[in-house]
């Protein structure tokens, strides 16, 4: 079964007197389950994809269906509802709150989902844990690296084991044990929970991981592989 | 469908962001708050002193002549007829003064004659006052500048104002005749001797107000024991209304009579205490606007400052009304903060003024001359203490209002972009 399906994505900006292609007609079926990695120059359209699949940008014109739910077709609310239960983010940038803890920052999304406190510090503790944070669980994003605030955000996208997972350049600010680390988490996830994962990366190490590549230029999806 | 446990947990999320929220900019907010501190603590204060100086206001009128709360016939305070008279005023007022031993009572009894001297005629009100107990209700027996207050029930004497002295030229001592109608419609007349000459420091009263014994008075205009008004002073405005339902009790079985209370019987009284409360407002209203637009400017600064946060949480599935609710949640925390510490300023500063007492400079003549209290005394209470601060929290909420709307417009990848 397809848990993703895009249909002829088109979303244009006006830049001055030029458009800019962000997706020219991408059409893309994903099986739930998948571990998909998007590549692509930089303003290939990587980023809009996972933007538009997550809801938080509106097309110019195409469908996308998730687990057969409209995307298109949701309006705000419906769309931070179907964000809040069903997707976990990983941005680029790492993109905590910083007036919360480590812990309260991957606590934030069940919080929001009415998961009881007792089982929300189990959830989060352990994983936390897994990312190597434990004993700093009581820090700001101030008080942590640059690869421990990714940790971070990783482990609030996947700590409610959302059904997909959209990543934008996850191990960008990482080293190569922790990107291995983070890697293996986000495959035993999706191999154990069948979490789909989508993620948009120039890194080729993470290329490796994927069991289907899509390569994107100009908005446009150029190449599309299994491995 | 968000559950009750989802709208706690989230609501609990939200209190502990907007709480802090607030103190990412340590310096703002308390520049924010004091603000609110100082305009709260210059309302509670201004409000309790305007509230006092209307308690000295209405005590010093009343004081003067009416009286806080009067026993009348019905009818009477509109049209003053010498017929709708109290039977037995006097035993009347002797049994509410036994009621009642705190407060001040006195008959009276009213009638226009007129008045006149050697050279000149006026026509004026007589008002028959029992010369024991008229200092209890009425500041006049106080005022008398030259000679002394009537002393006699029953002797011919008058005691008049400073102008109608002026205008009648007569002096302490002097004669004066009363021409009138008595109560039966039979023809009242008599011989007074001047024996004090009063000035109250309003023109009105001292133009027009004449004071006899009461038992003169009585057989003058033949009203055998009747009078037409029992005039009550206590020392409390605040005990008036539970004064006014003991009285109601006893003036039950009595032919007709009504007990009126201040507002009743000087209606330009309070209708000048709310056109002066609605005119200070107007200054008020400047100071709360003008923090209104203080915390409008630190919620508007915040809210851009943190677009990119406010993204972030769109994205991961806050809806924009939970923003703009944790947008108005800072506000209400630093308005609260604004109100507590402003209240109990101002509770403070208006307490110890209500204690030691407030007086402008100059106001000790002013108040010297015409027999009132040379300071005033801010009225601390729950109305003054919470009226202003109370809008001054509102109108901040407001404030916040726009702000707060602005993030319905949000879109996360925008905003996530927002430098």
């Amino acid at each position: 079964m397809s848990a993703i399906v895009c249909t002829d994505l088109c979303k244009f900006y006006q830049q001055g007197d030029a458009v800019i292609k962000g997706l020219d007609h991408v059409s893309l079926e994903i099986e739930e389950g998948s571990f998909i990695c998007i590549s692509g120059p930089s303003g290939s359209g990587k980023t809009t994809l996972l933007n538009a699949i997550g809801g938080l940008d509106s097309l110019d014109s195409g469908q996308i269906a998730i687990n057969g739910e409209r995307v298109d077709l949701l309006g705000k609310a419906e769309l931070a509802d179907l964000r809040l239960h069903s997707i976990g983010f990983v941005f680029q940038a790492y993109n905590l709150i910083p007036v919360l803890s480590a812990r309260e920052n991957v606590e934030f999304v069940m919080q929001v989902q009415g998961v009881r406190a007792a089982e929300r510090k189990l959830q989060s503790m352990k994983i936390l844990q897994e990312v190597g944070l434990e004993g700093m669980e009581d820090r700001r994003p101030a008080q942590l690296s640059g690869g421990q605030q990714q940790r971070v955000a990783v482990a609030r996208a996947i700590v409610s084991q959302p059904k997909l997972v959209l990543a934008d350049e996850p191990t960008a600010n990482l080293d190569s044990q922790s990107m291995e680390k983070l890697m293996a988490h986000f495959r035993e996830l999706n191999e154990a929970h069948k979490v789909t994962f989508l993620i948009a990366t120039h890194d080729q190490r993470v290329m490796a991981w994927a069991d289907r590549r899509i390569y994107m230029e100009d908005g446009r999806v150029t190449r599309d592989e299994l491995q | 469908m968000t559950t009750k446990r989802q709208r706690d947990s989230a609501f609990g999320l939200s209190l502990r962001l907007a709480w802090r929220n607030i103190w990412r900019q340590k310096r703002r907010t308390w520049l924010t708050a004091l603000a609110m501190v100082f305009s709260n603590v210059l309302l509670v204060f201004m409000i309790s002193l305007q509230l006092g100086s209307y308690d000295m206001m209405i005590n010093t009128t009343l004081r003067m002549f009416s009286g806080q709360v009067q026993v009348q016939r019905v009818g009477y305070q509109d049209e003053q007829k010498m017929r709708q008279d109290i039977a037995g005023v006097g035993e009347l007022a002797s049994t509410i003064r036994s009621r009642f031993p705190a407060a001040s009572v006195a008959a009276r009894a009213n009638a226009f004659v007129l008045l006149s001297s050697e050279d000149r005629s006026f026509g004026t009100q007589v008002v028959g006052v029992e010369p024991d107990f008229e200092a209890g209700v009425s500041t006049i027996p106080g005022l008398v500048a030259d000679g002394r207050f009537l002393q006699d029930p029953g002797a011919a004497e008058i005691v008049i104002g400073g102008v109608m002295a002026r205008n009648l030229k007569v002096a302490v001592g002097d004669e004066l005749t009363f021409l009138g109608s008595g109560k039966d419609g039979s023809f009242a007349a008599g011989v007074l001797t001047v024996v004090g000459i009063f000035n109250s420091g309003s023109s009105d009263l001292d133009r027009s107000l004449a004071e006899v014994p009461l038992g003169y008075f009585q057989d003058a205009f033949a009203m055998g024991g009747s009078g037409h008004i029992i005039a009550i002073s206590t020392a409390e405005l605040g005990g008036i209304a539970d004064l006014m339902e003991s009285l109601r009790a006893i003036i039950a079985g009595g032919d007709e009579l009504v007990a009126l209370d201040w507002e009743a019987l000087t209606p330009g009284l309070k209708q000048a205490i709310q056109a002066d409360f609605t005119s200070a407002w107007f200054m008020y209203a400047v100071l709360i606007i003008l923090v209104a637009f203080s915390v409008l400017n630190t919620q508007l600064m915040s809210v851009l400052e943190r677009t990119r946060e406010f993204g972030v949480i769109m994205a991961l599935g806050i809806k924009p009304r939970r923003l703009a609710l944790l947008v108005l949640l800072e506000t209400f925390l630093m308005a609260l903060i604004g109100l507590v510490i402003g209240v109990l300023l101002g509770a403070v500063v208006a307490g110890y003024f209500g204690f030691a007492g407030f007086a402008y400079p100059g106001m000790d003549e002013l108040a010297a001359k015409f027999n009132m209290p040379s300071v005033i005394y801010p009225s601390v209470g729950p109305v003054s203490l919470m009226l202003g601060p109370t809008v001054v929290f509102i109108f901040c909420l407001f404030a916040a209002i726009y702000p707060a709307v602005k993030l319905y417009g949000l879109k996360p990848v925008e905003a996530m972009r927002a430098v």
